[in-house]
């Protein structure tokens, strides 16, 4: 019999095969943050070359959200086409089911920040590497546990796919706006400002722009990965719970 | 014993699907579940297969219990399902792989058995390209392929050829009956295909609203519940009256007509005819009809498997 390893990598690399397959397929949910970042970004009164310096890592939060948040969508398919239901039936632990798929959507979000990064450069953008890396980390842990949830989503939405893209569009833009990621929450009023405080994602976003910014020991830093750890522990547990109830 | 169930039972919410099925399956056996659309053959399958809990009862599956012990259970047997068992964003060949790996094959070795298998249900040219570009009769291969990566002595497949055009249905049974020749495999399928359960299993467990109502071979549950139909045509009323006075069968008579039910109809007919001839009564015509299952769950019912299906 295998490993909880051993299974966790199988379902891993099945998961990342059709995007090392066709690379380009990254690029898909990733239309929209460029769309900001090209349309957006030019928009936002430059005061001192700073504007591209706050707006880049909220573009790079943002693909990460738009990615992970989708990512059920593929176990959605899979649950109606059937092969989901043949690896229930393979020795695959249930919990490796869901943590190899949560643990493979690091990969194509590393990815397009990599490139929102590259595409940044040219037109100004300056980055800290350390804490780039750091902040790779916050995110990649974020995207895990953000995954995780999408594709309990995904599974609560089986036999009613609307579901899924209901709830994902309902949530996914409140999130996105609590988070001061377009605009700063810094100017907008007391009840405003009080929910952002509740939405873990304005902590990563917080500590992405530090991070970029080289302010590596930083309380933004503790914050927001306390934040992305606190997410994907959810995201798991809610996850694995919803995988081994599935049938 | 490769599968002992005890009162095996599933209801869902006010659905009794399975009720108390007990169920005996010797190592090689090829055995079909048949009934109707909702008569419990997929819910009995899912629950040996450990997709679902039984509500009650209890079943063992290769030797070990379907509900204490899965991943037991789920490392012998190999399961095909109703929909695609290979992800349509994926390579056949890379599905096969990550099939092995998920059961404890080393990489090296699951990238020869994918080669074999490719090789044996005839995928060469497809296995390279992803599930959604292929034709549904080229995954349903790709999907038996998945089933038997791992050699599993006990293989489940429900409703194999359901959507299945003429020609691959029977491509598809030739494969199943070739594996089977080829490594004494036990095989559980459902189906609701008459002619499929008569053709490929050498037993047939009829199924409906969730109980088992016959368990024999095709041919035994013919004679026993239906028997063949001779219809025997004469010249006359009278010659017809004469010739029901020397059948010692089941005889209906009406008019000019006989229709006598009988086991083994074409050792019978010749024997009669030649006794009806010299008694001055020959049959001037003949049909000899045999049963299929059909008539038999009619028999066994009411109601005929073709108006269900």
């Amino acid at each position: 019999m295998t490993s909880a390893v051993t299974d966790i990598r199988t379902v891993f690399s099945r998961e990342l095969r059709p995007t090392l397959r066709q690379p380009f397929t990254i690029i898909i949910s990733m239309v929209q943050p460029l769309v900001f970042l090209g349309l957006f970004a030019p928009l936002l009164p430059d005061t001192g070359g700073s504007a591209l310096q706050w707006f880049v890592p909220g573009i790079v939060v943002m693909s990460a959200l738009f990615a992970a948040s989708m990512t059920g969508s593929n176990l959605l398919m899979e649950a109606q086409t059937g092969s989901h239901e043949r690896s229930l039936v393979t020795p695959l632990r249930r919990s490796a089911l869901l943590i190899g798929r949560a643990l493979k959507e690091v990969v194509p979000i590393f990815a397009q920040a990599t490139l929102i990064i590259a595409v940044s450069v040219p037109f100004g953008f300056r980055f800290d590497p350390s804490g780039a890396v750091l902040g790779m980390l916050i995110l990649g842990t974020f995207s895990v546990g953000l995954g995780a949830l999408s594709y309990s989503l995904a599974l609560a939405s089986k036999n009613q796919d609307w579901l899924f893209w209901t709830v994902q569009q309902t949530v996914l833009f409140p999130l996105l706006l609590l988070a001061g990621m377009l605009l700063p929450i810094d100017g907008g009023p007391g009840w405003l400002r009080a929910a952002a405080r509740f939405n873990p994602l304005t902590y990563v976003v917080d500590a992405e722009r530090a991070l970029f910014d080289g302010e590596v020991w930083a309380a933004t830093t503790v914050t927001g990965a306390l934040a992305a750890v606190a997410v994907c522990a959810l995201g798991l547990t809610v996850g694995v719970r919803a995988m081994r109830r599935d049938a | 014993m490769m599968i002992e169930t005890r009162g095996l039972t599933k209801h869902f919410k006010d659905v009794r699907a399975v009720q108390g099925i007990d169920l005996a399956v010797e190592p090689g056996e090829l055995v079909a579940l048949l009934g109707p659309n909702g008569a419990g053959k997929s819910t009995t399958l899912r629950m040996l297969t450990t997709l679902i809990e039984p509500t009650s009862g209890s079943a063992a599956v290769a030797g070990f219990d379907v509900v204490r012990q899965q991943r037991e259970v789920r490392q012998r047997i190999g399961y095909i399902g109703q929909g695609n068992g290979a992800g349509h964003n994926q390579r056949g060949r890379d599905e096969l792989v990550s099939q092995g790996r998920a059961y404890g094959m080393r990489t090296r070795d699951a990238r020869v058995r994918a080669a074999e298998l490719i090789d044996s249900l005839g995928l060469a040219e497809v296995a390279d390209r992803t599930g959604s570009t292929l034709s549904g009769g080229q995954r349903r291969r790709l999907d038996i392929a998945m089933g038997l990566v791992h050699e599993p002595p006990l293989l489940f497949l429900d409703e194999p050829s359901t959507g299945l055009d003429p020609q691959n249905r029977t491509n598809l049974q030739e494969h199943i009956l070739r594996l089977r020749a080829a490594r004494d495999t036990t095989v559980v399928l459902t189906t609701h295909y008459l002619d499929e359960a008569d053709s490929m299993a050498e037993r047939v467990i009829v199924v409906d609203h969730g109980q088992v109502i016959a368990d024999d071979s095709p041919a035994r549950l013919k004679a026993k519940h239906v028997g063949d139909r001779i219809t025997l045509g004469f010249a006359s009323e009278a010659d017809a009256r004469t010739a029901a006075g020397r059948v010692p069968h089941r005889v209906e008579h009406t008019a000019t007509t006989l229709l006598i039910t009988v086991d083994g109809a074409p050792e019978l007919l010749p024997g009669l005819l030649d006794d009806l001839r010299l008694h001055g009564v020959p049959p001037t015509s003949i049909e000899v009809t045999r049963p299929t299952l059909d008539d038999v769950f009619l028999e066994l019912t009411g109601r005929s498997l073709r108006e269900g299906a």
